[in-house]
């Protein structure tokens, strides 16, 4: 997804926003002084214990307003069956908004067995008595109100930061329970008050999982059951400022919990950008990808987290980690700042980030190109990484996801666009003998200066052709991004009907792609099959990204559970039986989600005995109460 | 080596065959839902077939039942020695064929390029590939230990998740009268074999006009290697090198696929079509030199329902009575026993084949020639026929001491018989099992007895097997008593030839099987195993020198059996 489909803003621009703005264009006039931004370094004034009200980001501390409480995204934006049977996605905030998508029932039927009779019935509303109760003492209470950290024990508030993402975390909300949620949620705002919030709790042994946008796939949020003392989330959101950019180094220093949408949008009123685009990016927060080692859709430009970090602040039961200056690399040992990336919450609190920036570019263009089948596709990406010549994101979806893609075809407005349609699909399949039901497709975003960016097309478009490859148009390739910043409201809706589905990822040699590819999604339709599950299941897979030397793949799952009582475990059964065959084919645990809970049990195979104990040793070191309890990759 | 399919020689190819297998043979029956099954089977994933190999029509076979059934013709890993027969070579190259040295040497260049080659045919799944797990025809009808080469070779697109399953599928064919019967009883007893060219196989044109009776063909279930992969590795041995850079298999790859080997066969030994003429056979063997051809049609009904009871899958023709069965089968094999004045004997005549013909190599060949039809029934009767070798020596009922001498002796077989590696005490089990089933035995947790009726079964098995013991004895004897420096296998099946001569002339042996040399090269790599033998490489070959200490410390065992021998075969 482009940052230009996000949405606009969510919340009123509060006072201090405002002060921001007037302070950026002060600083503004000074440019030619110092190329350097001026802002509130200290932390706000602050309106002690009451959540209520104090919001400064995009999201309010009770994020429950606009946010789903069970379920992804906001709460005005979702797919719906309309009167006519039709899907059709709710609200303004989404340029699909409106919109119908007349194939998309069809497709449902036919290739999940889906059907508008057979709904399920989550629950219409949080039964607050349900939620576990919050056990915390009243000194830790105190400690925290002398020190004026604003906290809560609301329960929705508790609820809304005991899960991520996942399958399971969704279903539970939806008809069940968690057995264990934090009993108090704090809200620091800036590093600061994270130091005192820390020390506090390591005086009340105190268990910490820091939350940033909670947009986790691999259970990395969840409370450990078994957790008995008390559990505190460590919400960031408050520590959203940026606190300077630096032209000369085009770098820009930001509180980690700054929510992707608003560091892209502040960074662009200055003309700037980090480029950083996961799909999770309205809602994932800058800690949050510094602790996951995450990866954004245009890292063949921008690189990934671990390559744009010039500088990372965390506080541990230890202390504050950091370095003595921001040089742009360093032999000084091994880097500690890859002990920080992908600590998943279990050595600190990531408070501060200096990020590179880059001028915003100046052209951007969608493209796609048709292949006669996925093999070809995956020869043509191992060229582009051979010649070094990605454009700012290439993806290669195969045939089933291609066909997925053509049922979320918005209703078209014009007789001449379907027309033209026709015409293309008449081109391809009957004049070129692609066969609809094997080709596949490769999306395309070019990004920099207009002339750059058609030369680079043409490039492209060369080796593609190559490869049998055919250029499709730039609104396939617009819509194959949109698809991946609405599916997570699509699995939403597809819970309403009996169909549940996830994600996964792996990255992979060159070589090995297109075996691991069919072999896992063959291991999924016979582990679906064996398991009782009524309809094939929808397993595709896309490459997303690429390397030198390998690339990344992205799977989807998705059955029908009809006739399944247990259809949570059945799914994690499935999902665990595909990773088995993903590591057996040479693909690693993860690219970019993370291991959290989820992947746990194979970390230590995959680093070996000795590497596990490194990081082990680590922990002990940084945290050996096991204040940060979350429990994630150890 | 290489292969390259045209339909023209194809369509010759197979109309040749037909018109050659209509000649031959009766009928060439197939189990149409094993066929079905391989058909299924081939659609799904790539296909390897592990026929069973008994003869050369063994691939010709296969290759026309394909053709029959519209099958994509297997590609063929066959012996390089075929490529001696011009014609034939040349058609079979055409029709799918192809072909590997024997033995790769040190060519480890050969063997890569091959070992691509057969790789590259089985990942692009267009046809199945074939070849023999036993490496090379059976010259006693019985089951060769299996090699691991070409197993190695298939198994390791799957190793490396190159394709997502393969497909096994055992073949068991079987031949109600071998081709090759006489050459491989003559090749037994050391006259050497003709080299196979295609005159030679002309040669056998006389042949063409013989009745060689039926073959079956058994097409087994097909098994998924990843089935029998399943958690029973460490996942990522291939995951740090480049998947065409060949590597050295692990041990626990090596395991694995020696397991496979052994299951893959025992599943050819079970579905293995039997027919009367072994029941025969097997009898006859035991009532030398001659015997009532009434007494014989009882035995063999007799025998035939033990067969049964052990799971031998026998092809009876119940339309008719047991008599008829008895002498059709004996008609068929004319030229290896015959009727006269009722009573059924081995034939002794001079076949001509070699100049020097003495009475005692003449009696040999003829018993090897029947013992070749018995053999088939061996690997069905090995289990309770050790239960009852081991309560014959010892003497005892206690089930531990039996079960010691059982694992003894199939420890000492484990070159001549098929068993799963390293499940003796299953192994012991199933042969209790099986005899406790024919009645012949009572089972109790710490004892076996044998019943009353049992004992014509403990008898028959023992006598069955007698060869096998006796011979392992003769060679034992040979080597704690004639040897003392290094020698080579040829010195060595000289030596035991010649002493087992003297003892058939002296007639203080029977054992005339042990003059075959499967069996004293079986022996021979049965006590290297074990330590009794030290085997030596050297320039050209091996030389082998007698562990006097462990051999003689295993002797008792041996020996214990010796004076038991009873002069009269037990009777029935
Ligand atoms: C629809 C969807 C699309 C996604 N797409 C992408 C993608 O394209 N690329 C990608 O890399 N990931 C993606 N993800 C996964 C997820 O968005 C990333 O893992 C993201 O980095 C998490 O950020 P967050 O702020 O939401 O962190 P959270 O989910 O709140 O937390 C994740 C983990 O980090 C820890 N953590 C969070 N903040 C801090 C902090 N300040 N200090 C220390 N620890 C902290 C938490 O304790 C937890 O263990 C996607 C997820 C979804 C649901």
């Amino acid at each position: 997804m482009a940052a230009a489909a996000a949405p606009g803003g969510g919340g009123s621009d509060g006072f201090q926003t405002a002060a921001h703005r007037r302070l950026r264009i002060l600083s503004g006039h000074l440019r030619s002084a110092s190329e350097t931004y001026l802002s509130a370094s200290q932390c706000r004034g602050r309106t002690v214990a009451t959540p209520e009200g104090s919001q400064s980001g995009t999201f309010p501390k009770r994020r429950q307003e606009i946010l789903k409480w069970n379920g992804w995204g906001y709460n005005d934006s979702k797919f719906i069956f309309n009167k006519k049977g039709q899907g059709e996605f709710t609200g303004k905030r989404y340029r699909i908004g409106g919109l119908i998508f007349p194939l998309l029932k069809d497709w449902v039927e036919k290739n999940l067995g889906g059907s508008l009779e057979h709904k399920t019935t989550p629950k219409a509303s949080l039964n607050i008595s349900d939620v576990p109760p919050s056990i915390a003492s009243e000194e830790f209470l105190q400690d925290l109100q002398n020190a004026k950290i604003s906290y809560t024990q609301e329960a929705e508030s508790r609820l809304f930061r005991a899960h991520g993402h996942c399958l399971h975390e969704i279903f539970l909300l939806r008809e069940g329970m968690f057995k264990r949620v934090p009993d108090v949620v704090v809200w620091p705002e800036c590093h600061d008050d994270v130091v005192k919030i820390v020390e506090i709790a390591c005086k009340h042994n105190i268990c910490i999982i820091p939350y940033g946008g909670g947009t986790s796939v691999t259970s990395a949020l969840e409370c450990p059951a078994d957790e008995k003392r008390t559990i505190v989330s460590l919400d960031t959101s408050q520590m959203n400022r940026i606190h300077w950019i630096d032209e000369k180094n085009l770098t820009a220093h930001v509180d980690a919990g700054i929510v992707g949408q608003d560091l892209e949008r502040q960074l662009g009123e200055s003309g700037y950008c980090t480029g950083h685009e996961p799909d999770s990016i309205e809602f994932s927060t800058l800690g949050g990808w510094v602790a996951t080692r995450a990866s954004g859709m245009k890292k063949n430009i921008y690189g990934n987290i671990e390559d744009l970090v010039v500088h990372i602040k965390m506080v541990t039961p230890r202390g504050v980690i950091q370095k003595s200056c921001q040089g742009p690399r360093m032999s000084t040992g091994p880097d500690i700042h890859h002990f920080i990336l992908g600590s998943e919450g279990i050595l600190g609190v990531i408070t501060e980030v200096t990020i590179k920036i880059r001028p915003v570019p100046e052209y951007q263009k969608y493209g796609s190109v048709v292949f006669p089948n996925f093999e070809k596709g995956v020869a043509c990406l191992r060229e582009v990484a051979k010649q070094r010549c990605a454009p700012a994101s290439i993806r290669l979806m195969d045939n089933a996801q291609f066909q997925f893609g053509y049922a979320l075809k918005p209703q078209v407005a014009s007789i001449f666009t379907s027309l033209l349609d026709g015409l293309k699909k008449f081109y391809i399949t009957k004049f070129k003998g692609f066969d609809p039901n094997v080709l596949c497709v490769a999306t395309l975003v070019f990004e920099g200066s207009r002339e750059k960016v058609l030369q680079h097309e043409k490039q492209v478009y060369d080796i593609a052709a190559k490869f049998g490859g055919l250029a499709a148009g730039e609104d396939n390739g617009q819509r194959g991004y949109m698809l991946t910043f609405i599916i997570a409201y699509l699995r939403d809706f597809g819970m309403d009907y009996y169909l549940i589905g996830e994600s996964f990822e792996t990255s992979v040699p060159w070589d090995r792609t297109v075996d691991l590819c069919k072999n896992v999604k063959e291991r999924i339709a016979r582990e679906c099959k064996e398991k009782g599950v009524q309809f094939p299941p929808f397993a595709t897979c896309r490459v997303t990204q690429m390397y030198d030397s390998g690339a990344c793949v992205y799977f989807y799952l998705g059955f029908n559970y009809r006739g399944i009582s247990d259809p949570v475990r059945v799914y994690e059964e499935i999902e665990t039986a595909a990773r088995e065959e993903i590591l057996a084919n040479g693909g690693s645990l993860s690219h970019h989600h993370g291991v959290g809970k989820l992947r746990k049990q194979w970390l230590k195979e995959c680093v070996s005995d000795v590497g596990f104990g490194m990081l082990k040793s680590i922990k002990q070191f940084v945290d050996p109460n096991n204040i940060f309890g979350s429990g994630n990759l150890l | 080596m290489g292969h390259g399919m045209h339909m023209g020689a194809i369509r010759f190819f197979a109309f040749t065959l037909s018109k050659i297998f209509k000649s031959l043979f009766k009928s060439v029956c197939v189990n149409e839902d094993g066929m079905q099954k391989l058909q299924q089977a081939i659609q799904e994933h790539p296909v390897v077939l592990l026929p069973s190999h008994r003869s050369y029509m063994d691939f010709l076979l296969l290759s026309y039942v394909s053709y029959t059934y519209d099958l994509a013709l297997p590609v063929i890993a066959a012996g390089i020695d075929f490529l001696g027969m011009k014609i034939v070579g040349e058609l079979l190259r055409k029709s799918g064929a192809f072909f590997m040295r024997r033995t790769f040497g040190g060519n480890k260049l050969y063997w890569a390029v091959f070992a691509e080659y057969v790789k590259s045919i089985l990942k692009n799944g267009y046809a199945p590939v074939e070849f023999y797990l036993e490496g090379t025809r059976s010259r006693t009808a019985k089951t060769l230990s299996p090699k691991f080469g070409l197993l190695n070779i298939v198994m390791d697109p799957f190793f490396k998740r190159e394709v997502f399953d393969i497909y096994l599928v055992p073949v068991s064919i079987s031949y109600e009268r071998v081709l090759e019967e006489f050459l491989y009883a003559y090749e037994l007893l050391g006259v050497p074999k003709p080299k196979e060219s295609t005159s030679g196989l002309l040669k056998a044109r006389k042949i063409l006009n013989e009745d060689f009776g039926s073959i079956h063909v058994y097409f087994g279930q097909p098994v998924s290697l990843r089935t029998l992969e399943a958690g029973r590795m460490n996942r990522y041995p291939f995951n740090l090198v480049p998947r065409h850079v060949p590597q050295k298999p692990s041990e626990e790859i090596q395991k694995f696929v020696s397991d496979v080997a052994y299951k893959m066969e025992l599943l050819q030994i079970e579905n293995m079509v039997l027919n009367p003429w072994m029941l025969i056979s097997a009898i006859l063997l035991q009532n030398l030199p001659a015997i009532d051809f009434e007494l014989l049609v009882e035995k063999t009904l007799w025998l035939k329902n033990l067969t049964q009871i052990f799971g031998g899958f026998l092809d009876w023709p119940d339309n008719l009575c047991a008599s008829k069965a008895v002498r059709s089968a004996l008609a068929l094999h004319s030229n290896i026993a015959s009727l006269v004045n009722g009573q059924v004997i081995l034939n002794n005549k001079e076949m001509g084949f070699v100049t020097t013909e003495e009475p005692i190599f003449r009696r040999a060949l003829f018993i090897l020639l029947c013992g070749s039809y018995r053999n088939q029934l061996l690997n069905i009767f090995v289990r309770p026929a050790l239960v009852a070798i081991a309560l014959q020596i010892t003497h005892s009922s206690r089930k531990e001491e039996v079960y010691n001498h059982f694992s003894f002796w199939r420890d000492i077989f484990s070159e001549e018989f098929i068993f799963f590696p390293g499940i003796s005490l299953k192994d012991f089990e199933e042969g209790c099992f099986l005899l406790t089933k024919c009645g012949a035995i009572q089972d109790t947790p710490q004892q076996i007895f044998v019943t009353e009726k049992g004992s014509t079964v403990i008898a028959f098995l023992n006598a069955m097997f007698k060869p096998f013991v006796e011979g392992y004895q003769i060679i034992c004897r040979y080597l704690s008593n004639e040897t003392n420096e290094a020698f080579t296998e040829k010195h060595f099946v000289f030596g035991v030839r010649s002493l087992a001569s003297q003892l058939l002339e002296t007639g203080s042996t029977h054992c005339y099987e042990v003059l075959s040399s499967d069996m004293q090269k079986n022996a021979l790599a049965a006590l290297v195993r074990l330590g009794m033998v030290a085997r030596m490489k050297t320039t050209d070959g091996f030389t082998y020198r007698v562990n006097k200490e462990s051999l003689n410390k295993t002797a008792g065992m041996f020996e214990s059996r010796i004076p038991v021998r009873k002069a009269v075969a037990a009777r029935l």
